[in-house]
C-alpha cells in the first residue's frame, strides 16, 4: 500500500526517532524510566505500522505471519526468564538484531548500484554478523555451556589476522561488483571474527562486550539505514551506537578496566585469567545461629549482595532477613557494587524484584565512607567486589577495579557455597582474615537459616 | 540514495544525543537501559519489512522473512523484558514496609 505520501512518511519517522530519544533520556533516571520504555515501545509502532502503509510492499500476509511468528517466540520468554538470565536474554536479542541487520543488508546488495552504498552494505553485513556470533558466545559463557574462562590458542591473532585481511578483501570485492558469492563470504567471515573476538574474554568482563556488541548493532542498523535509503533506521541505529559506546565505556570504568584492554587484553595474555583452585589454607566457619546472634546484636549492619545471591534465588528471603534485623532496631542497608551480579545494575533490578525499597540500596560512593562505623558486613553470594586483591596486587586480574571496602567493618562474615574462588578467578585473602567468618551453603538455604535464627533471638 | 551532506549532518546529530542522554546515568540503572538500548535498534525490523516486501525471489524471501523473525525477537523482545525490570523498579507498595525504610537515617 503506499497510503502515505514521501512527506507524511517522513514525518511519521520524525516522530519515531523522536520517542527513541525521549526513550533512552527517560531511562536515565528512575522515576521515568517505565515511562520512557513505553514511549519507545510506542515509537517503534508507528514505525511499523508507517512502513506498511508508505511503501510498496508485495507478501503482506507472510510478512505479518513471520512478525506474529517473532512476538509468539519473544513474548513469553521476556515475560518468563528469571531475572538472574537477564544478560543472557539481553546479549540473545541483541545478537538476532545484528543478525537480521546482516541479512537486511545481504538482500538489499542486489539493489545497490552506487558504491558508497554498497560499501555501507558491506559494513552492515560484518558488523552484524560479528555481533551476531559474539553474543552467541556471550550467551554460552553466561549460561556456562562454554568455559567463563578466556578460551584462547596458539597462533589465535595470526588467525584473527587472517580473518581481518580476508575480510577486508572480500568486503572489496563486493563493493567493487556487487557479487552475492563474495558476500557471503563476507558474512562467514564475519561470524568467524565474532568468535575469535568473544572467546578470549573473560566472564567478569563479558557484561561490557555484550554493552559494546550492542552499540556495535546500533552501528550496523545505522549503515543498514544508508543502504535502504531510511532515515529512522539511520538515526535510531546511530543514536544506540553512540549510547551503547558511553555505557559501555561508564561500565568498564566502574570495574576499573578499559574497553580495549577487554576486548584485546586476552590476546596479550592479560585478560581474567586466574587459578580456579580451591586453597587448603584455614578459615573459620561458623554457624546459622552464630551468625543470627552476630546480626541481631549489631546496631549497623551492611549488606553486600552478589551473584551468589542472585542464582540462589535468595532475594526474597534477605529482603525477609533486613525486614526482621529492622524490627528488632537495627540499622541495615544493602551496599550495592555496580557491577554485582552478572552486569553491572543486575544486582539492583533483582532486589528491586524482592521489594527492597530503593532508598535502602547504597551504591560504592555511598556505601564505602560508612563502613568503619559498620558492625557487621555480610556478604552473602559476592566474592570479587570485595576482594583487597584490586587495591593491594597490582598483577591481578581485577586489579584498579573499585572495591566495597568490607574489611573496615567490625566483623565480616561471607555466605559462600564453597572456597571456590569468584568469576574473576582468584582468591581473596579477606577469607583469612582473624575478623572474618564464614557460613557455608547454598545462599538462600544460609539465609532461611539464619532468619529462623534470628526470629528465635 | 540521500544528500551525503544531509546525511552527515543527520548521523553527527545523533551521535551528540547519544552521548548526551546517557552520560549521568546511574549505575542502578544501566541494565534496564543497556536492555531499552537493545529494544530500540530491533527497528531494524522496518528494513527487514521492506526487503521482503521486495523479495520477488521464493529464496530471497525466505532469507527475509527470517530476518523479520529475527528483527521482530530483538524489537518485541527488548521493549517486554525491558518493562518487565522496570516494573519492579516502580513497585515501591508503602502497604508493604521493607527493612531500611523507616530507620535507613543516613
Amino acid at each position: 500500500m503506499s497510503v502515505l505520501g514521501p512527506g507524511w512518511t517522513a514525518v511519521l519517522y520524525l516522530a519515531a526517532a523522536v520517542c527513541f530519544i525521549l526513550a533512552l533520556k527517560g531511562l536515565s533516571s528512575p522515576r521515568t524510566a517505565r515511562r520512557g520504555n513505553a514511549i519507545g515501545a510506542a515509537g517503534a509502532l508507528v514505525a511499523v505500522i508507517t512502513v506498511f502503509l508508505s511503501a510498496k510492499l508485495e507478501n503482506i500476509p507472510l510478512i505479518i505471519a513471520a512478525i506474529a511468528v517473532g512476538s509468539a517466540v519473544a513474548v513469553p520468554v521476556a515475560r518468563r526468564v528469571q531475572m538472574t538470565q537477564m544478560p543472557q536474554l539481553v546479549a540473545l536479542f541483541n545478537g538476532v538484531g545484528g543478525g537480521a541487520a546482516a541479512l537486511v543488508a545481504v538482500l538489499e546488495l542486489g539493489h545497490s548500484e552506487d558504491p558508497w552504498v554498497r560499501l555501507a552494505v558491506v559494513f552492515t553485513m560484518l558488523v552484524g554478523a560479528v555481533s551476531f556470533a559474539g553474543s552467541a558466545v556471550t550467551v554460552g559463557k553466561l549460561q556456562e555451556l562454554i568455559s567463563t574462562r578466556p578460551l584462547l590458542f596458539p597462533g589465535m591473532p595470526v588467525l584473527m589476522g587472517a580473518v581481518v585481511l580476508g575480510a577486508v578483501a572480500a568486503g572489496g570485492f563486493v563493493v567493487a561488483t556487487g557479487s552475492i558469492g563474495w558476500a557471503v563470504a563476507l558474512l562467514v567471515l564475519g561470524l568467524v571474527a565474532g568468535l575469535l573476538l568473544v572467546l578470549p574474554v573473560g566472564g567478569a568482563d563479558v557484561p561490557i562486550v555484550i554493552s559494546l556488541l550492542n552499540a556495535f548493532t546500533g552501528l550496523a542498523v545505522a549503515a543498514s539505514g544508508i543502504v535502504l535509503g531510511n532515515v529512522l533506521l539511520l538515526v535510531a541505529g546511530t543514536l544506540v551506537g553512540a549510547s551503547g559506546t558511553i555505557l559501555t565505556k561508564v561500565m568498564a570504568a566502574a570495574m576499573g578496566r578499559g574497553v580495549t584492554g577487554i576486548m584485546f587484553g586476552a590476546f596479550r595474555g592479560g585478560s581474567t585469567a586466574g587459578s580456579t583452585l580451591q586453597s587448603d589454607r584455614p578459615v573459620r566457619s561458623s554457624s546459622p545461629e552464630d551468625v543470627a546472634v552476630q546480626l541481631g546484636y549489631a546496631q549497623r549492619v551492611v549488606i553486600v549482595p552478589g551473584y551468589g545471591l542472585a542464582v540462589a534465588q535468595g532475594q526474597h528471603t534477605i529482603a525477609e532477613l533486613a525486614t526482621a534485623l529492622a524490627a528488632r532496631g537495627v540499622e541495615v542497608v544493602f551496599a550495592i557494587h555496580p557491577v554485582a551480579g552478572r552486569m553491572p545494575g543486575h544486582m539492583n533490578v533483582l532486589l528491586a524484584e524482592a521489594n527492597v525499597p530503593y532508598e535502602a540500596l547504597k551504591e560504592l560512593e555511598e556505601a564505602n565512607p560508612e563502613f568503619p562505623n559498620t558492625d557487621v558486613a555480610l556478604i552473602v553470594g559476592a566474592n570479587d567486589v570485595v576482594n583487597p586483591a584490586a587495591k593491594s596486587t597490582p598483577g591481578a586480574p581485577i586489579y584498579g577495579m573499585p572495591i566495597l571496602e568490607v574489611a573496615q567493618a567490625g566483623q565480616v562474615v561471607f555466605l559462600k557455597r564453597s572456597m571456590r574462588p569468584g568469576f574473576a578467578g582468584i582468591e581473596n585473602e579477606l577469607l583469612f582474615d582473624p575478623k572474618t567468618t564464614l557460613l557455608f551453603g547454598d545462599a538462600k538455604d544460609s539465609l532461611t537459616r539464619v532468619l529462623g535464627a534470628v526470629k528465635a533471638l | 540514495m540521500m544528500d551525503p551532506i544531509t546525511l552527515l549532518t543527520v548521523v553527527v546529530l545523533a551521535v551528540f544525543v547519544g552521548f548526551e542522554v546517557v552520560s549521568k546515568v546511574t549505575s542502578k540503572l544501566h541494565t534496564p537501559l543497556m536492555s531499552g538500548a537493545n529494544a530500540i535498534h530491533g527497528i531494524i525490523l522496518v528494513g527487514a519489512i521492506i526487503v521482503a516486501g521486495q523479495a520477488s525471489d521464493p529464496w530471497l524471501l525466505t532469507v527475509a522473512l527470517i530476518a523479520v523473525v529475527l528483527a521482530t525477537v530483538n524489537l518485541v523482545g527488548g521493549f517486554v523484558v525491558t518493562d518487565r525490570m522496570l516494573e519492579m523498579f516502580g513497585s515501591r507498595k508503602p502497604a508493604r514496609p521493607r527493612a531500611g525504610a523507616g530507620e535507613d537515617g543516613t
